[in-house]
Order: C-alpha cells, then sequence, then structure tokens
C-alpha cells in the first residue's frame, strides 16, 4: 500500500469510454485547445498583480513612491534594501520580521496538529464507534460550523481573562496567561475554531472506508486504536494532508485571532500583526509592505506547493459524501 | 508500507522545527538593566519609586518609529522605578480595545485620540477616575480647554499625552521671497494672495482628500477651522456635539466659506489639474508640488512635516514652511484646531498610578519632546526642548495667550458621522453636490 492509493479510487466505477454524461461532456471541451488558451490568459492576468508587488518590493523607496513598477522595464534599478530593512532592521520600527516569522511557525504548526489529531479521533469514533445520541452529537458538531468566528471572540477572551463563574461559583479560575504563554491561547482558540469543518471533512471521509476492511481487522482481534492507527490513519493521508494544507493556510494569514489573544507584543505576535504596522502610524513608510508581503508569502507557498497533489484529491474524496 | 515507515521522519522534523523554533523566542526575552534607583541620574523618579518589579501595560495607536521614540522616553523611568511598561501600539486600536474590554482583558493604560470614544469607556463604567493627586498635577500642567475633553459627566478621567496643530497652511518661504509675497495675517490678506496668484496665471491652493476608507477627512478639517472662524467658540462646540443642527444657516455659511478656496476652478488644483482632482490625490501628496513650484497654499496639519521627503528642509528660511490660517476677526481671539491623545486607565494598582502621573508631568513632557516630532499642551514644556521648526511653531500657536482651542470635530462627533457621512459628504459637495443638500444629508444620518 503506498500514499497514492486512496478510497476514492478504489471505489470509484471505471470511467466510460464515451462521454456519455453531461459532466462528461463538460470534462471534454474543458480539454479543448481553446480552453487551455483560455485558462492560461486567466493565469496571467491574475498573476500580474503579485508580479507587480514583487518587482516593486526589490525596487529602491524614492521609485516605488513615485513611478509605477512597470516603468522598471524602460529604467531598471534594483536592489534588495527593502528585505534587508523588513528583515533584519535594528531598529525596533523597521521590521525584524525575522523574529515574528518564527512566531507565525509557533502559532501556526501546533495550531494544525491539534485540531488534526482531535478531530481524526473524532471522525473515527463518530463514523465506526457505535455510541447512544453519536448521530446528535454529528449534528451538532456540523451545526457548529455556521456560528461565526467573530461572535466567540468576546466570550473566549472573557474565558481566558476571567474565568468561568455560574451564579457566584467559579467554575473555572481566569488562566492569567502573560508574554509567552499567550501561545496557549492562540493554540485554543484556532483549535477551537477549526475543530467543527474539521471532524466534519474527515468523518465524510472516514465514513466512506469499505465496511469490510473494519469486519476483518475487528475479526483478527484488532482493537479500535489498532483499528485507527493501522488501518484508517494511512487510508485518509490525502483528507488530513488537505485540512493540513487550508488550516496552515488559514492560520497563517489570520490577523483577527492573532491580535486578540497573542496581542502586539514581540513576544507572540505573528508576521500578520507585524504587516499590519509596518507602514507606520501614518501609513507613510508603505514601501516596506512590498517586500514584508514576500517574506510573509514563502512559507505558504512552500506548503502549499508540497502538499498541493493531496489537496484537491482529499477534498473530492470528501465531498462525494457530504 | 511506505506511509508508516515515513511518518516517524516527518514528525521528528516537525518536532526539530517546533524545538527550534520555541527555543529562539525564548532567547529573545530582554535583558535588564542595571541603574541604581539611588543614583543621582535616578533623583528625579524618586517619587515615582517603589513598586518594583511590577508591570504596566499600555496600549494606543501609535506605532513603529513613533512608538520606539516612546518606548525611548520612558525607558529611563523604567530603570529607575522598577516599573516594566509593555507598551504594545496597533492600526486596530479603537476596535481591539472595545474587544478587549469587553473580554475582561482591558489595558492598564489607553491613549486614546477620540474625546468621543473616551466618554463611551467612561459613560460604561469601565475607566477609572483620576485619583486626587494626579488631578492635581493635571490642572497645573494643562490648559481647562484640554482637560474638558477627558471629563465625563464632572468627573476627570484623563490627562492629554501628544498634540496636534491642525490649523496651519503650508507654503515656500523661498518662493515667496522671490515672488515677494507676504504671510497672510487676516482672512482678507489669504484670500487677496490667493487672487493675486491666479491672476499670475497659477493655482495657488492643492489639497489631496484621498485617504482610502477615510477619503475626505481632510475636508472636514477645512470645514470645522472655517465654522471656528465664521462663528463662536461656543456655537462651534453645540454644533459638535449636536446642540445646534448639523444643517444651520451658520453652519451653511462656513461650509460656502471653504467652497470659495475648495471648489473655485482658479485656486485649486495647483500641480494637480481642476476641482475633480480633489478627491483623487492623496493626502500624503497633497502639498507635495509646492516644492515643484507649482502650488502655493496647502492646509494640512502639523504632522505633514512627516510625509516630505527626505532632506527637504522645513524652516522659516527653508523649503517649505507653515502659517497659522488666519481668522475673519482677529478681536474674537485666535481660534485653534487640533488633536491629540489622552492617557486613561482601566485599572489603578499604584504602579498604573505612578506611570500616569509621570505621562502627566513637565519632565516626561520635555524627555519626549527631546527625542523629536512630538509637542503637548503640557505648559512645563520648554519650547527650546522640541527639536523641529514646525513643531516649535505649533508650540507658539498652542501656548498663544489669544489662543482658544477646539478639538478636532470629528473625533468628538458620533463615529457614524464624525468618521462616516461627514467624510462621504464632504467628497460629495467637492464633487459638486451644493452646499445645503450635503449638509442635510449628514445631519439626516446623526444617530437619533
Amino acid at each position: 500500500m503506498t500514499t497514492t492509493t486512496s478510497p476514492a479510487t478504489a471505489t470509484a466505477p471505471a470511467r466510460p469510454a464515451t462521454p456519455s454524461t453531461p459532466a462528461a461532456r463538460v470534462r471534454k471541451r474543458l480539454n479543448s485547445p481553446a480552453a487551455t488558451i483560455a485558462s492560461i490568459l486567466i493565469a496571467v492576468l491574475w498573476t500580474v498583480p503579485t508580479f507587480g508587488l514583487f518587482i516593486s518590493s526589490l525596487r529602491p523607496e524614492d521609485d516605488i513612491k513615485t513611478t509605477g513598477w512597470w516603468t522598471v522595464f524602460g529604467n531598471p534599478r534594483f536592489t534588495l534594501e527593502n528585505y534587508q530593512e523588513v528583515l533584519f532592521g535594528r531598529s525596533a520600527s523597521s521590521g525584524q520580521l525575522a523574529s515574528y516569522f518564527v512566531n507565525s511557525l509557533v502559532i501556526t504548526i501546533p495550531s494544525v496538529l491539534f485540531p488534526l489529531a482531535f478531530a481524526a479521533l473524532a471522525a473515527y469514533a463518530l463514523a465506526w464507534i457505535n455510541f447512544r445520541g453519536r448521530d446528535w452529537v454529528y449534528i451538532g458538531v456540523f451545526a457548529l460550523q455556521i456560528v461565526p468566528l467573530q461572535m466567540a471572540l468576546v466570550p473566549l477572551l472573557s474565558f481566558f481573562s476571567e474565568g468561568v463563574s455560574l451564579g457566584g461559583v467559579t467554575l473555572l479560575p481566569a488562566w492569567n496567561l502573560s508574554d509567552e504563554e499567550k501561545f496557549i491561547q492562540v493554540w485554543f482558540a484556532h483549535t477551537c475554531f477549526a475543530l467543527p469543518f474539521a471532524v466534519f471533512l474527515l468523518h465524510n471521509f472516514v465514513s466512506q472506508l469499505p465496511k469490510d476492511l473494519m469486519e476483518a481487522a475487528r475479526v483478527d482481534g484488532a482493537s479500535h486504536p489498532k483499528i485507527f492507527r493501522s488501518i484508517v490513519l494511512p487510508l485518509i493521508v490525502p483528507a488530513l494532508a488537505a485540512f493540513a494544507i487550508f488550516q496552515f493556510l488559514w492560520v497563517w494569514n489570520d490577523l483577527l485571532v492573532a491580535l486578540i489573544f497573542a496581542g502586539g507584543g514581540n513576544e507572540v505576535a505573528p508576521l500578520t500583526v507585524r504587516l499590519a504596522e509596518l507602514a507606520g502610524t501614518r501609513g507613510s513608510e508603505w514601501q516596506r509592505l512590498t517586500s514584508g508581503a514576500f517574506v510573509s508569502i514563502v512559507v505558504p507557498l512552500i506548503v502549499f506547493l508540497s502538499l498541493q497533489r493531496y489537496f484537491v484529491r482529499g477534498l473530492l474524496a470528501g465531498g462525494v459524501k457530504g | 508500507m511506505a506511509v508508516q515507515s515515513r511518518r516517524p521522519r516527518q514528525a521528528l522534523a516537525i518536532a526539530g522545527v517546533l524545538a527550534l523554533a520555541l527555543g529562539a523566542t525564548a532567547c529573545s526575552g530582554e535583558s535588564e538593566s542595571g541603574l541604581d534607583p539611588d543614583s543621582p541620574e535616578c533623583a528625579p523618579y524618586s517619587s515615582y519609586q517603589g513598586h518594583d518589579g511590577e508591570s504596566v501595560s499600555i496600549y494606543a495607536s501609535i506605532r513603529d518609529k513613533e512608538a520606539d521614540l516612546l518606548r525611548e522616553s520612558w525607558s529611563q523611568f523604567e530603570d529607575c522605578t522598577g516599573i516594566e511598561i509593555d507598551y504594545e501600539g496597533s492600526g486596530e486600536f479603537e476596535a481591539q480595545l472595545q474587544v478587549r474590554v469587553d473580554g475582561g482583558n482591558p489595558p492598564d493604560i489607553a491613549f486614546i485620540p477620540q474625546p468621543g470614544l473616551l466618554a463611551r469607556f467612561a459613560e460604561a463604567g469601565k475607566l477609572k477616575p483620576m485619583p486626587a493627586d494626579l488631578k492635581t498635577i493635571a490642572d497645573a500642567n494643562y490648559p481647562a480647554d484640554w482637560l474638558r475633553y477627558a471629563t465625563v459627566g464632572g468627573q476627570a478621567y484623563g490627562t492629554p499625552l501628544g498634540a496636534n496643530v491642525k490649523s496651519f497652511v503650508w507654503y515656500s518661504p523661498k518662493a515667496f521671497a522671490e515672488k515677494g509675497y507676504q504671510v497672510p495675517t487676516t482672512w482678507g490678506e489669504l484670500i487677496a494672495l490667493s487672487d493675486k496668484i491666479a491672476a499670475a496665471g497659477q493655482k495657488p491652493w492643492c489639497v489631496g482628500l484621498e485617504s482610502g476608507e477615510a477619503t475626505g477627512w481632510p475636508a472636514t478639517d477645512w470645514i470645522e477651522d472655517l465654522v471656528l472662524r465664521t462663528q463662536t467658540p461656543e456655537f462651534y462646540d453645540q454644533w459638535t456635539t449636536h446642540g445646534v443642527p448639523f444643517n444651520d444657516p451658520r453652519v451653511v455659511n462656513a461650509v460656502d466659506e471653504a467652497g470659495r478656496i475648495l471648489k473655485n476652478p482658479k485656486y485649486v488644483n495647483g500641480g494637480y489639474g481642476d476641482v475633480k482632482s480633489l478627491t483623487t490625490t492623496a493626502f500624503q501628496e497633497g502639498g507635495l508640488p509646492i516644492l515643484q513650484g507649482q502650488c502655493w497654499l496647502h492646509r494640512q496639519a502639523n504632522f505633514y512635516a512627516n510625509y516630505l521627503p527626505e532632506g527637504t528642509k522645513v524652516g522659516p528660511d527653508g523649503d517649505i514652511y507653515a502659517f497659522y490660517l488666519p481668522t475673519l476677526d482677529p478681536s474674537k481671539g485666535k481660534p485653534v484646531l487640533g488633536g491629540g491623545e489622552f492617557t486613561v486607565a482601566f485599572t489603578d494598582t499604584p504602579a498604573v498610578q505612578a506611570v500616569r502621573r509621570y505621562l502627566a508631568s513637565g519632565e516626561y513632557a520635555n524627555a519626549r519632546a527631546k527625542l523629536g516630532n512630538w509637542i503637548s499642551p503640557n505648559n512645563k514644556l520648554d519650547v527650546n526642548n522640541v527639536t523641529q521648526e514646525v513643531d516649535k511653531l505649533s508650540m507658539q500657536v498652542l501656548l498663544d495667550k489669544s489662543a482658544v482651542f477646539r478639538f478636532d470635530g470629528s473625533d468628538l462627533m458620533p463615529a457614524a458621522v464624525g468618521a462616516g457621512t461627514f467624510w462621504k459628504g464632504m467628497v460629495d459637495w467637492v464633487n459638486g453636490k451644493d452646499t445645503k443638500s450635503t449638509l442635510d444629508f449628514i445631519e439626516g444620518s446623526w444617530p437619533k
């Protein structure tokens, strides 16, 4: 068994040779040269602003502020000064993105791993362990997806800073986190907000696994933990990867949750918080945003490109049943 | 089982990255500085001592370079008192402060630039009133004109910190000297000068109103300045608090007076085009044509100096400088439009009170001013400690005996108007809508 075997392809019916269904006809037309040219055109058009930003990030400050990036072709002048300034600038105001970069990693990696672990376990339990009220739990998790994140911010913040008390009885004390400990708040918040969707996505995937497989394992005497580790986990790797990319990009690009739960201090604030302030109190230093943006793009780009082959497959497989 | 054999290595790699990252952040902690609290350098701070090891968090909208200067300005205070000040600046300050207060996680101290927002927190009972000793310092150091903006229901909540002066017209002393133009001291002279420049075939004024979603705010400053100049300060107070309707005929009159410049195709927009170009010109770039000799006058606050290209000489004999926007009737005093932040507290531990006392003191004002790019209405602030020419001029204007200070009206009005329909209405007005229906529109949007 290798990573390329997924339940979706294993159970999918063989594709008919002639396009008979409407979907197949659409598929055929999308493969024509005209469609290819159109998609290349759209891709180029979509990339132009990013390309312009990239060119800008390499231009000297005065050029950025006075002329458009396209004038670079007539008058090429390039410098790495912007990157130098935002990454390693000495004064506290000049970026220091290098240290915020580390904060972003420290926030993002656990915020991806925690929901992934919890959701995989929950999805397995909801799909393959029979217990009373299982469907209600699943419906509850499903329904939680519609709660907007913004609604939960203030209650969650007061949960951390004031604890929980009911009718004067303290059920949970305040957490009283400070400085680096605030990472815990951010992990907690991101995990909470990610779980409903993660459970939903993985549940659809796990519940599709062939029943025979589970029964065979059980006949052989495998317990639930054993089945989960040896059979389920290897089979749902595409779905795990798909969710991991989703969650990684979401957390990496998140500003709102970080602003509220991490704050702007340089011990915990991620890149996005720093980027938002990079232009200065009066917005006069906006040339830094060009290189700052590229520094923050690098990691998501690497993650996406290295995991993208799982991405589409995992999403499609998860969506068949939902 | 290719998957299984690969997983431990991936896990190891991830764990390794995580450990590295955590290690790196752990090392970035600040080192403690070792100034002896009893040394002579620390003598001025003796009254704030006794809270060693405590920390006070401050939250404000000031960030980047200015935030560095703030931190530097109180670093000696920290060394001598042992109080650690955790400063945090954010561009999302106004919205975030509300969330933090609602979530039970407010900062100890906040610098609030909008008296309207300050009043809202005060009325909700979130702010701590000033203790008596701080009140004494505040009354001794700040003009009553300023303190009343941080007084809600007779209770004083905050002291002013930094300030800016908006009633300025930027011009080029060099170009004025070449052409033999005089700096106008009355409104009549200002209009006469504008006519003279226009007759010479140039557009005298340049204006930029574009500022992203806040487009139009520079025009609201124009209107406020002219309401102050055509009417009494008391009328201005009534207007900003809705004691008189927004579209009062006297306001219509003031807006029309501003329109004589802003909507006059002979006067604007130097260096950029016609009246239509006002709303598409970034406010940061509004006054730059002065440096190229394509424009002569640009009404903007003292902080406009920050947008000038590096190396520009600002001063009475330099490339660019400012003069006080003249008033129509000098006998009524000199109205000054401006803004600033107020220091308010959400907690009142002794350490927080010590920091507040220090921030309100003359020692702090002078220490901060020496670092540059800052003025304060603190009357203990020595003008000689103010570094930039235009800031010195601002201090003169603020401290002038006949000056009547009024806070920027759009920060006093409800946000729906002051940071909403007032801006939008001004954009429509500049683009051709008539004064009466513009003001009717804004009046209609005032929250009931």
